[in-house]
């Protein structure tokens, strides 16, 4: 057994009310630079639609993430290492700055600056890359906003795979919406890091964040096909990958990400998990794609086990990180009440952002006599998000996780409700799902009150004991290469673009 | 026209590959963060596709043909039982096709450079010249095997042999004097050549240096410590 520590994160989806607070705030602080002005290390994406990138799911066209191979042995979909270095000139599995959308801004001096004309001046798109004036914005970070489009393209949707007649979800009267907030897994068995030919991503051991080392990093672009989540970004300004950090720095000093701290609806969740490095190929190969789901929780460790406490010291893993694994939300809803699950288990690469699944309109169906009941529970079946959906979302098609975990929101919710309004304890719903009334009640305290410091429970990393304090006085926070000595010239013998000046591509608007 | 002559392939070649080596060294050394292909894929991936394959394989045989038809003395050919006309025939051949595949990718990414406006507004004055620069290069190459045509005995190619291997002897007058009575193109296509080795690590030729041969032998996953227990 060797224990090792990372930091997870839980999206209680049933809360997220779509207001892009962590897509914005993540860009103002990672992304608002030249180069990455396509790039949302966080998004939300509302579901059904075939994402962003365009069908990111679909991994027969973009061959990301890990496959066995027939001799039962992990493998990235998009090959061998020999193949990826085949495929080096150009790689096959790229997604074009298309298949995000062209950056653009629009010329708002022109507002300024317009004659005295005979219509109202307008401030039209212009391309960020080309700087060319742009006759017609086609696709944009988040087209299908609230199904902006028509249901003949959102219904490519790869989770709509093996839902029964998905045409009639085109129906007004049958239509479904659900956010997905996504960011980088910071997975345990990252596709990424593997398909990466200069070994430039690596995993931080001690907290699990993936990085990408600006410095190693030669362009091959390979983790872009790499990462199924499409979640590594080329920076075609700079010629180097970049990735979400998970605010390492933040999190480094006890800090919450800035998409979970910046969260209005209070969905996301930040802990300890304490897992066994030795047995991630295991879980990652196990052979039925419906059983990733459980390999990735058996691989979890109990940070109340004494025997998992003192492995954990042994590996030099601190008492505050055993402390704060004991108090982990995200330990909680994964592992205890099972009411997190992990995005696309199927990938093979055991992520470690993981989803509470939505609740959609029932109750109010359920009152009027539409639904059928299932003992305490309605029929989940009458949902209007159909399990199969979530099911090939969260749990590779597997139906029973997602029934298990939606059973026990709702039951925690009937529970309450009968506490508050009817003033009695409704035990019997708690034993049709298997919950204590304990546990029902931590729950409520979790997913419904939500404080601060029980969703955020991240100790303090140690750095002071494993970096040189006296070398870091006066050295650089974030530069583009280099240290601190960017030059005060503008021109670079090395044929760089300087990354810290702002090319502005001067507006020729014609009258 | 001989101080001319003893500049260009007496004393040039020693300017061109210090510069070389010690311009690499310190950009690899200071400037790592500008080390890297400078993929323009993202942008445009069409033309790429068809242009780099061909390019990056033309580009490779005809870089691995000069190094071992140079720098290979003679009497190892003799030994292998391979006469000069033999070799040159074999050079004009294998250069001929590797040039030409070469070639057929250049002029795509030449073309996809100058004229898709994503590219061009991305690309350094360096990118752009650096492109031009192989062209000319690979376009006088191209031209003297019509030279060679003329002389398949080889002595020609048994001039230039000279020249290299005894400028990496430093023995700059014997190279300059072995170039002395070769036809114009090939001192043009040397002296070029000797100016992209010049300029190599102020482009993103610099790649090359990094072929990811290490990633066959590590492990899939890359895990880093804070620092070492």
């Amino acid at each position: 057994m060797k224990v090792r520590a990372q930091i997870g994160m839980v999206l209680n989806l049933d809360k997220c009310i779509g207001c892009h607070t962590c897509s914005i705030t993540c860009k103002n602080v990672w992304t608002s630079r030249e180069g990455v002005e396509y790039a949302w290390f966080n998004n939300v994406e509302t579901k059904p639609g075939i994402g962003f990138p365009k069908e990111w799911e679909n991994q027969d066209k973009w061959n990301g993430g890990w496959v066995r191979n027939k001799k039962g042995k992990l493998e990235l979909k998009i090959g061998t290492k020999r193949r990826v270095l085949a495929n080096i000139f150009a790689n096959p599995d790229l997604p074009e700055i298309d298949d995000y959308y062209e950056p653009f801004d629009f010329d708002y001096q022109h507002l300024h600056t317009a004659k005295d004309t005979k219509h109202q001046p307008i401030a039209r798109p212009r391309s960020l890359i080309s700087g060319q004036r742009m006759e017609k914005i086609e696709w944009g970070p988040n087209w299908e906003e609230i199904l902006g489009t028509e249901f003949a393209k959102r219904k490519k949707d790869k989770n709509f795979d093996e839902v029964v007649q998905k045409d009639i979800y085109g129906q007004f009267e049958k239509t479904f919406m659900m956010y997905l907030p996504r960011l980088c897994e910071h997975c345990l068995n990252p596709a990424c890091v593997a398909a990466c030919p200069s070994g430039a991503i690596y995993k931080r051991e001690e907290d699990g964040i993936v990085l990408i080392d600006q410095d190693k990093c030669r362009g091959w672009r390979m983790c872009v096909s790499g990462c199924p989540y499409k979640k590594i970004y080329y920076n075609w300004k700079t010629g180097k990958s970049e990735k979400c950090t998970f605010c390492y720095p933040r999190i480094e000093a006890g800090q919450p990400t800035t998409c979970s701290e910046t969260c209005v609806g209070r969905i996301r969740y930040l802990g300890v998990l304490l897992y066994d490095a030795d047995r991630i190929e295991e879980a990652a190969n196990t052979p039925n794609e419906q059983d990733l789901y459980q390999a990735q929780l058996d691989i979890f460790l109990d940070p109340h086990d004494p025997e998992v406490q003192a492995a954990a010291r042994k590996e030099g893993i601190a008492d505050n990180w055993i402390q704060a694994a004991q108090r982990s939300p995200v330990y909680m809803m994964a592992m205890q009440w099972k009411v997190a699950l992990p995005l696309h288990p199927e990938y093979r690469t055991l992520p470690m952002v993981w989803y509470v699944p939505p609740l959609s309109p029932i109750q109010s169906a359920v009152e009027a006599g539409h639904v059928g009941m299932n003992g305490e529970i309605p029929d989940l079946k009458s949902l209007r998000i159909p399990l199969r959906y979530l099911a090939n979302m969260l749990t590779a098609g597997d139906e029973f996780p997602i029934v298990r975990a939606l059973e026990r929101m709702i039951a925690m919710r009937a529970y309450k409700r009968s506490q508050h309004v009817d003033g009695v304890e409704d035990l019997d719903v708690l034993k049709q799902v298997g919950l204590t009334q304990h546990q029902v009640e931590e729950m409520y305290r979790y997913m419904a009150l939500a404080n601060y410091e029980d969703r955020f429970v991240i100790p303090t990393s140690h750095r002071a004991y494993a970096e040189n304090a006296y070398d870091l006085k006066g050295s650089c926070g974030f530069t583009f290469g280099n240290g601190c000595s960017d030059g005060n010239n503008d021109v670079n013998l090395f044929g760089a673009k300087k990354q810290s000046v702002r090319q502005v591509i001067p507006v020729t608007v014609k009258e | 026209m001989n101080y001319l002559n003893t500049f260009f392939f007496g004393i040039y070649p020693y300017i061109a590959l210090a510069v070389m080596v010690i311009g690499t060294w310190i950009r690899y050394d200071r400037e790592q963060f500008t080390w890297k292909t400078s993929s323009s894929q993202m942008l445009e991936k069409k033309q790429l596709r068809r242009g780099s394959i061909a390019f990056h394989i033309g580009i490779l045989a005809i870089f691995v043909g000069h190094f071992v038809g140079l720098l290979t003395p003679s009497e190892v050919w003799h030994v292998l039982g391979i006469s000069t006309s033999a070799k040159q025939i074999i050079a004009i051949v294998a250069g001929g096709i590797a040039g030409v595949i070469c070639f057929y990718g250049l002029t795509i990414l030449i073309v996809r450079r100058l004229k898709n406006p994503r590219i061009r507004a991305n690309s350094s004055t360096m990118d752009i010249a650096i492109l031009l620069l192989l062209y000319a290069q690979l376009i006088l190459g191209l031209l003297s095997i019509f030279v060679s045509l003329d002389h398949l005995d080889g002595s020609t190619m048994v001039l230039l042999m000279s020249w290299a291997q005894n400028t990496l002897t430093f023995d700059a007058t014997a190279a300059a004097a072995a170039m002395t009575d070769v036809h114009w193109i090939f001192k043009l296509h040397v002296t070029l050549g000797l100016t992209i080795f010049l300029v190599f690590p102020f482009t993103r030729l610099v790649h090359m240096l990094s072929v990811p041969m290490q990633y066959l032998r590590r492990q899939h996953q890359v895990v880093r410590q804070k620092a070492p227990r």
